[in-house]
């Protein structure tokens, strides 16, 4: 029974969340650093360079890193503060192992033999598959790498999967069938040199800002810029056409603008014949979505949409971009699908400022999708379910292919195993599904009903205060390795300073319990470059090709982009030129997409929309940046987003506390009540856990092709408290 | 390309701020915070302009001004401008926190901070940018609403006008950094929060079918 051993009260006071205001000796005593130490932030999928300055062997202070090309010293406020996260007060710094009393400290030696010896256990009586290992997309490539390696090959579960499912998956599956590979498709320096942005469901601001200067200096040039979502954000500010979409109504709003295209002979004739395949069954699968026709279901007017597929046939370039507001859906991969349509009829990608591409949100979200800690795929982005791919992957590993796990559940529904008894051992890293996934009430017993859990984590996440036994793991500083950014291009995280007490790198930590768990030789790796080098040789011939790439290529060059089959290719920064496709016959797949309704539907009694994102200054589950004082401060709690039109029949005035229920429970929150968002839509950020967690509200339905939940459109109630 | 109505020396670095490109995500003001002789206080502010109807924001640095009211209005001469143009911040040893430089600035720069009875501004990074590196809020601008280069340099990059020449009431105030605008905008005229609420965003906000 993994349950919190002490108050909430008393596990505050012992593990935090603390807030770090002052570099190590503060402010005043801070000098020269000894050491500057050029690397990448630990947070989003953009990896801005940026340098730590290091002095007496401690993180003390953050400097630009202008010579890094893509950010070029640009950094948001989390990329500034981040430095706090180490030395900070809250750190594991030695293995505990939780008691009735809370946790207390255990050596590493009996940590390790504990965990493995409970793992085993569970495994002899329920199976191999009774444990699983959720981890985590901020790891670098060389970690998801292991995670793979260690689940299959030391544990021998098929159940591994990573957060990252609550990220860019479905435009992942997408691109998959459409391109038959799963990569942005272009260098951000391409959005710089388009004519037209299309930007939906991304709130570029707040979630990848370093991107907005690549609108800004296309739309410097004369570029257009056309923003869709149900919130009016920053970017949407100032853009040329703003189409406020309702929740969910993506296939809809892109069907009908490319119906517009298709029916004025806005398209590309010649590409689509000679570079694509099925767009008649587009052709004829959009004619009904006439503007006229969906705009109720849309929620923009029939011009407006007209006005966009106007632009979008005037454009010489256009580079779309999408993110997690088409892809948190039960539809998520029509959603994306249905954008790739449009791409691909105008013909414009492959080509300097004509493109696509998600903007993948978590910190190593492309590179830890590739290389086998997801259920259903191994190293190489090669496909657990193809026979070559395994045999292939089986014998680099050095084992039989009929002992190699097949297709394991995703995330989301490891927990559902967890909740209904087949998984019974939890193995995590780097994820926080207390705070991260849909209705928080049944992660929460799911969790409680482990026989064991360890977590490896830096410090206490919700989820951790749930493990049998924690294992204090390293921060991104702390380590050395390779991250592949939201652009496709593999960058080299230094590392800076030691993990503090008796914290490990999380590698070796895992190799140190595949020993235990009898897995020796294939685990005696002595440093991540180690670790890379195998990577890259089990890379080779996949799709995603790493084989070429070493950290001195990455140094020298400032990043190298897959595929790099070898040290001689020069990598590849932009995808499918020529019009050549990743599939065998070099073409791209149209695929026709319908409207589906959401599987959280409006009702008298849960009249509203309730859609969930972030605030630039907190991450993800915010186990780290919850911890940072000055972060904390410019948002220090929840709110709920609501448009006077929606507030003033209910008397919510701006600051009131509300109460927002759905079907699976409540959370109180303050107002801000808004002219900028939809009035059917309420919107509330996702990083704060218990009472203020939003996954309270929302549901556990998930997209049937990528198993994505579907955050972005739940039912809710809204009332004054 | 971006117009100027700059009357100073081309080659001189100074800082454009352009609110239309402002996300408001504070990066200037946390990585103000960070530079060396600041103890983690910002000396710039960001401000949301009218969050009940619109997302604008906008960062408020010095302006530096070729006439400092400031400077003017301290009774203590603790305000100085340098030969360089640059209006340093109060001397510690000199300020009596009074406060008339917060109430002079007609860009509601000055800051007092009571916890040290001191009046602290932007000295536009004077200990950067005398070692020839960018101001930290400019360096790390995420979308380039503040950026520090010469008039040549922005001009190159930019669409929009370059303004350092204000009009407070009968007041003229000419400036060092400048604040970018669009083309279609001549003067810079201080309007009641909301007055131009209807940007072609919020009409396509309004026009949603629910």
């Amino acid at each position: 029974m993994a349950i919190v051993p002490l108050s909430e009260i008393e596990m505050l006071r012992r593990h935090g969340p603390h807030l770090a205001y002052e570099p190590p000796g503060g402010f005043d005593g801070r000098g020269e650093p000894d050491r500057r130490v050029k690397t990448h932030c630990c947070f989003c999928g953009q990896q801005c360079g940026v340098q730590l300055l290091v002095a007496d062997e401690k993180v003390v202070g953050v400097e630009p890193w202008e010579e890094f090309p893509f950010n070029a010293g640009k950094l948001c406020p989390k990329g500034i503060k981040r430095y706090l996260q180490n030395n900070h007060p809250d750190r594991i710094t030695t293995p505990l192992l939780r008691t009735d009393d809370g946790f207390v400290p255990m050596s590493w030696d009996r940590a390790l033999e504990y965990a493995a010896r409970k793992l085993r256990e569970i495994q002899s009586r329920h199976g191999a598959d009774s444990v699983a290992v959720l981890s985590g997309a901020s790891l670098t490539n060389e970690k998801a790498y292991l995670m793979g390696k260690f689940a299959r090959v030391a544990l021998g579960t098929r159940h591994i999967d990573y957060n990252g499912r609550l990220c860019m998956v479905a435009a992942g599956a997408a691109n998959l069938k459409a391109f038959g590979i799963d990569r942005a498709a272009n260098p951000w320096t391409d959005i710089a040199e388009t004519d037209l942005v299309l930007v939906t469901g991304s709130n570029v601001s707040e979630c990848s800002p370093i991107t907005t200067d690549y609108i800004w200096k296309a739309r410097d040039r004369g570029a257009k810029l056309i923003v869709v979502d149900p919130r009016l954000t920053p970017i949407a500010r100032t853009a040329d056409l703003y189409l406020p979409v309702k929740p969910g109504a993506d296939v809809p709003l892109m069907n009908a603008i490319l119906q517009v295209v298709i029916d004025e002979g806005g398209f590309d004739q010649a590409f689509v014949e000679q570079h694509t395949a099925d767009f008649d069954a587009v052709r004829e699968a959009v004619a009904s979505y006439v503007p006229e026709a969906v705009e109720q279901t849309v929620g923009v007017p029939a011009r407006r949409i007209r006005q966009a597929a106007r632009m979008w046939m005037d454009a010489g370039k256009s580079m779309l971009l999408h993110a997690r507001g088409i892809e948190h859906h039960t539809k998520g991969v029509d959603n994306v699908l249905s954008c790739i349509n449009l791409v691909l009829a105008s013909g414009r990608i492959g080509k300097p400022g004509c493109g696509y591409a998600t903007i993948t949100g978590q910190g190593n979200g492309q590179g830890a999708r590739e290389h086998g800690q997801r259920c259903n795929q191994l190293p190489g982005a090669r496909d657990i379910e193809n026979p070559q791919h395994r045999e292939h992957i089986a014998e680099f590993w050095g084992i039989e292919e009929k002992d190699l796990p097949g297709k394991g559940a995703t995330s989301p529904e490891i927990i559902g195993l967890a909740h209904e008894g087949a998984v019974r051992g939890l193995l995590s890293v780097c994820y926080n599904p207390l705070v991260s996934l849909p209705d928080a009430g049944f992660t929460r017993e799911a969790l409680e009903k482990l026989d064991f859990f360890v977590a490896i984590d830096f410090f206490m996440s919700e989820t951790a205060r749930h493990a049998d036994l924690i294992l204090p793991g390293s921060l991104q500083e702390e380590d050395e390795g390779t991250v592949t950014t939201a652009e496709g291009r593999v960058v080299h995280v230094r590392k800076a300073v030691d993990p503090p007490g008796q914290a490990r790198a999380d590698w070796r930590i895992v190799c140190d319990l595949a020993d235990r768990l009898g897995g020796r030789d294939k685990f005696a790796f002595s440093d991540p470059a180690e670790i890379f080098d195998e990577l890259r040789a089990a890379s080779s011939g996949g799709k995603a090709d790493y084989k070429g790439i070493t950290y001195e290529r990455i140094d020298r060059e400032m990043g190298v982009f897959w595929p790099c089959p070898d040290a001689e290719h020069p990598g590849t920064p932009r995808l499918f030129e020529g019009g050549r496709f990743a599939h065998d016959d070099g073409r791209a797949r149209f695929h026709p997409v319908a409207y589906r309704p959401g599987a959280d539907p409006l009702d008298d009694e849960y009249p509203t929309y309730l859609t969930t994102g972030r605030v630039v200054s907190q991450f993800l589950s915010g186990n780290q940046t919850r911890r940072i004082g000055p972060l904390v401060d410019q948002c220090p709690e929840p709110y709920v987003e609501i448009h006077p039109k929606l507030a003033e029949p209910l008397e919510i005035g701006d600051g009131d506390r509300v109460r927002l229920t759905s079907r699976r429970g409540s959370i109180d929150l303050a107002a801000r009540v808004v002219s900028t968002l939809r009035p059917d839509t309420v919107f509330v950020p996702y990083h704060w856990p218990g009472a203020q967690s939003v996954n309270r509200l929302t549901h556990r339905s998930f997209d049937p092709i990528a198993g994505i939940p579907e955050f972005k459109a739940s039912a809710v109630r809204v009332e004054k408290c | 390309m971006l117009t100027s109505t700059l009357g100073f020396v081309a080659e001189e670095k100074r800082l454009f701020v352009d609110p239309q490109r402002c996300i408001g995500c504070r990066a200037c003001v946390q990585a103000c915070s960070e530079c060396p002789d600041h103890g983690g206080d910002s000396m710039i502010h960001l401000d949301q302009v009218d969050s009940a109807t619109s997302v604008q924001t906008v960062p408020t640095v010095c302006m530096h001004c070729d006439d400092p009211a400031c400077a003017t209005a301290c009774p203590t001469h603790a305000i100085r401008k340098g030969e360089d143009g640059v209006v340093h911040t109060a001397m510690v040893e000199r300020c009596i926190g009074c406060t008339n430089c917060v109430v002079a600035c007609p860009f509601g720069v000055p800051k007092y901070d009571a916890s040290r009875d001191l009046m602290m501004k932007c000295d536009l990074c004077y200990d950067r940018t005398s070692r020839d590196l960018k101001p930290m809020c400019a360096t790390v601008c995420p979308s380039e609403a503040l950026y520090y280069g010469t008039a040549d340099e922005i001009a190159e990059r930019r669409r929009g006008r370059a303004v350092s020449d204000f009009w407070f009431g009968g007041q003229q105030v000419t400036t060092r950094n400048a604040l970018v605008t669009p083309l279609s905008v001549d003067i810079v005229q201080i309007a009641d929060a909301g007055a131009d609420a209807h940007s072609t965003a919020q009409e396509c906000l309004e026009e949603a079918i629910l």
